[in-house]
């Protein structure tokens, strides 16, 4: 479909229109949110605790955060927050079949793992979703164990071009109906009638109320209503089972790490609706169109972030970060395409008083710099392959850091080898507060006996940093 | 023209490579007088990547302008090209990990470095590496793989290899974001490679011939 355009695009800025710049300063209360959201967080107002202790455990696990993420006392020790990723599953010994589909030995395995190796914060179990409802919904965007891949294999993405170039003008004009009507029939084979909803704010006038609602009668979009609903039960299923491990663990005195979840802009067109080599070839071929989608999609990875906040009273919501490492653009690019619209994420929740918890896969060595360019005390930083003594003296003047034990260590590596690169760690980047203890990236394949060193180190070693 | 025809696909100009493409062909030039230009322009690219000069973005795009190139160019040539390869490798991502754009890079970058290429897919359990081995006859082995299960897949593969008694007919790297010394170590292959530029440099190291 040809663009269709009410203001042209400048060819080398950003978007031309009248409308004031969001999200480009903090707002002035900024501070005050966050201090009260830590409050609410720390007043641990809803757990069940199960002793005095378990409640007083907790607190003060909150205590090293909040002074970690604000950079105005070291907290009195470094806070452990390994990446739990899949190891519980490994560690219990189940297989991909029976966590996915089987809700209550997932739960048995996450408590199995708090219990044994107690890091000072939970790491939810919702990463791994339940296998049923997408089934249900025939989702195509990955492959797990009951579609196509065996039980010992974890879920993969699966590399697309889910959006095609010529439709970054219908997402830009109306991302919710592009996602609706376009996206979703792709990525959900059952969700295919949906091709035929109307675009909502097409229904106005009583003459457009009838023509609007005869897709619902048909019996193809009543079938895909069908199935939202069967796989939202199921759904309400699996949450039970998630709710009750939270209040189990955190009645123990552990507090959950992060709630909800966010993305960069940039990410969400590049990981999920162009793909890699579309995103990439984008940055040539169609920039405005690229850089003005990213704009598009910015408030809702903002109100996305904050709803899981708000729902739970956390303050961190966790937002992986993915095409934007290094290796895979310019620095140029980066702060043409990356970081303009991901900045105005951050800027955005740091105006809901929440904590943006970036988590940067893969190497972000040449962007230590540009990162450096926000509010200070108001976010984490947690790093994968990168050089931490230069993160700290960057980035980690204005932010928390967290990381960076390397799965490769933790998988093939001796509890020596894991002991003495904690050690390391705890000495260039613990020093002074700031700073979060954690792996590069999700624990799965990591051999216990690593992970036990690794905690140990920490405790030990970590205590007076 | 082809010296321009060098400039535009190493500088990313999409539009002006197509056009050149299209003026050469049309003033009858040999079609292989194109592909090769279009393969100096790739080892410019290759070498800025190198150099940190230029990133996955610039590999991407320049691999989108060959490919229309070539299909450009390919009506036109008469009979097979025979073009002398530097050396074989056999490539697959291990056993349990479906990804493929990290070897699929690696596959691209070998194949316009000049070196045959045969490429096993996702998900290639050891036997085939093994009976694949023997096909083939490879100099060299890659295995991709970008998640941690890769890491015992890898080992197993190499060990399989071993007990076939090919270990020592081949070279084998293994490649990926999470790879190191330590992993390369674990899995008993000869060397690793975190990047697509690594695996060529590894081949062309291993085979010889630049």
């Amino acid at each position: 479909m040809m663009a269709w355009r009410l203001l042209p695009l400048r060819k080398t800025g950003s978007v031309d229109n009248k409308m004031k710049e969001r999200w480009i300063d903090p707002s002035s209360d900024a501070e005050k949110k966050q201090e009260e959201n830590f409050q609410t967080w720390l007043s641990a107002a809803d757990i069940d605790f199960e002793t005095p202790e378990a409640k007083a455990g907790y607190k003060e696990r909150v205590k090293l955060i909040k002074d970690a993420v604000q950079l105005k006392s070291a907290p009195s020790r470094i806070p452990i927050s390994p990446s739990t990723g899949h190891f519980p599953i490994e560690y219990a010994k189940i297989n991909w079949h029976e966590a996915m589909y089987d809700y209550e030995k997932l739960a048995q395995a996450w408590e199995k793992y708090h219990d044994d190796f107690a890091p000072d914060f939970y790491h939810s179990p919702r990463t791994v979703v339940p296998g049923k409802v997408l089934e249900i919904l025939d989702f195509k965007l990955y492959r797990w164990v009951g579609n196509d891949l065996r039980e010992d294999q974890e879920y993969q993405f699966v590399e697309n071009e889910y959006m095609k170039a010529e439709e970054y003008q219908d997402l830009i004009d109306d991302p919710t109906g592009f996602f609706l009507t376009v996206y979703f029939p792709r990525i959900f084979g059952e969700l295919k009638p949906l091709e035929k909803m109307p675009l909502l704010p097409s229904v106005h006038e009583i003459p457009l109320v009838p023509p609007a609602v005869i897709p619902f009668g048909t019996k193809e979009v009543k079938s895909a209503f069908q199935k939202l609903a069967e796989a939202g039960d199921e759904a309400n299923d699996w949450h039970a089972m998630i709710m009750r491990v939270s209040a189990s663990i955190m009645g123990k005195g552990f507090p959950a790490f992060s709630a909800g979840f966010s993305k960069a802009p940039f990410d969400v067109i590049g990981d999920s609706l162009r793909g890699t080599q579309g995103v990439l070839t984008d940055m040539f071929r169609h920039p405005d169109e690229l850089k003005e989608a990213c704009e598009r999609i910015t408030p809702f990875m903002i109100k996305l972030g904050a709803a899981a906040c708000k729902a739970t009273g956390h303050i961190m919501p966790f937002i992986p970060l993915h095409k934007g490492a290094d290796g895979f653009m310019s620095d140029e690019q980066f702060r043409t395409f990356y970081w303009p619209t991901l900045r105005k994420v951050i800027i955005g929740l740091i105006d809901e008083g929440i904590v943006p918890q970036l988590f940067a896969e893969g190497g972000y060595n040449q962007r230590l710099e540009v990162i450096s360019d926000i509010p200070k005390g108001k976010t984490v930083w947690w790093f994968d392959t990168v050089d931490m003594a230069r993160a700290k003296e960057t980035v980690g003047k204005v932010s928390c850091i967290a990381g960076n034990v390397p799965l490769s260590l933790l998988c093939t590596g001796t509890p020596g080898d894991v002991t003495t690169y904690c050690r390391s760690l705890i000495e260039t980047a613990g020093k002074d507060g700031g700073f979060i203890f954690s792996t590069g990236a999700g624990m799965q394949g990591a051999k216990p006996g690593n992970v036990r060193a690794m905690i140990k180190a920490v405790k030990e070693y970590g205590a007076s940093a | 023209m082809t010296g321009r025809l060098i400039d535009a696909i190493s500088s990313m100009k999409e539009k002006e490579a197509l056009d050149i493409t299209k003026a050469l062909l049309e003033s009858k030039i040999d079609p292989m007088e194109i592909l090769d230009a279009s393969s100096k322009a790739m080892e410019i690219v290759g070498k800025r990547f190198e150099l940190g000069e230029y990133f996955l973005s610039e590999l991407m795009m320049s691999g989108a302008i060959l490919k229309q190139v070539s299909e450009m160019v390919k009506p036109m040539l008469k009979g097979e090209v025979r073009t002398k390869k530097r050396g074989k490798v056999l490539i697959g991502t291990v056993k349990g990990d479906i990804h493929d754009i990290g070897k699929d890079i690696v596959v691209f970058l070998l194949d316009v470095n000049g070196f045959e290429v045969r490429d096993l897919g996702i998900d290639v359990p050891p036997e085939r590496f093994v009976e694949q081995i023997g096909d083939f006859q490879p100099q060299v082995v890659g295995l991709s793989g970008l998640l941690t299960l890769a890491y015992d897949a890898m080992k197993h593969t190499v060990q399989t290899i071993q007990k076939a008694g090919l270990r020592d007919s081949v070279k084998i790297m293994i490649g990926g974001g999470q790879m190191s010394t330590q992993v390369k170590e674990y899995v008993g292959a000869d060397a690793f490679g975190n990047d697509g530029m690594a695996a060529v440099a590894l081949a062309k190291d291993w085979i010889g011939g630049q």
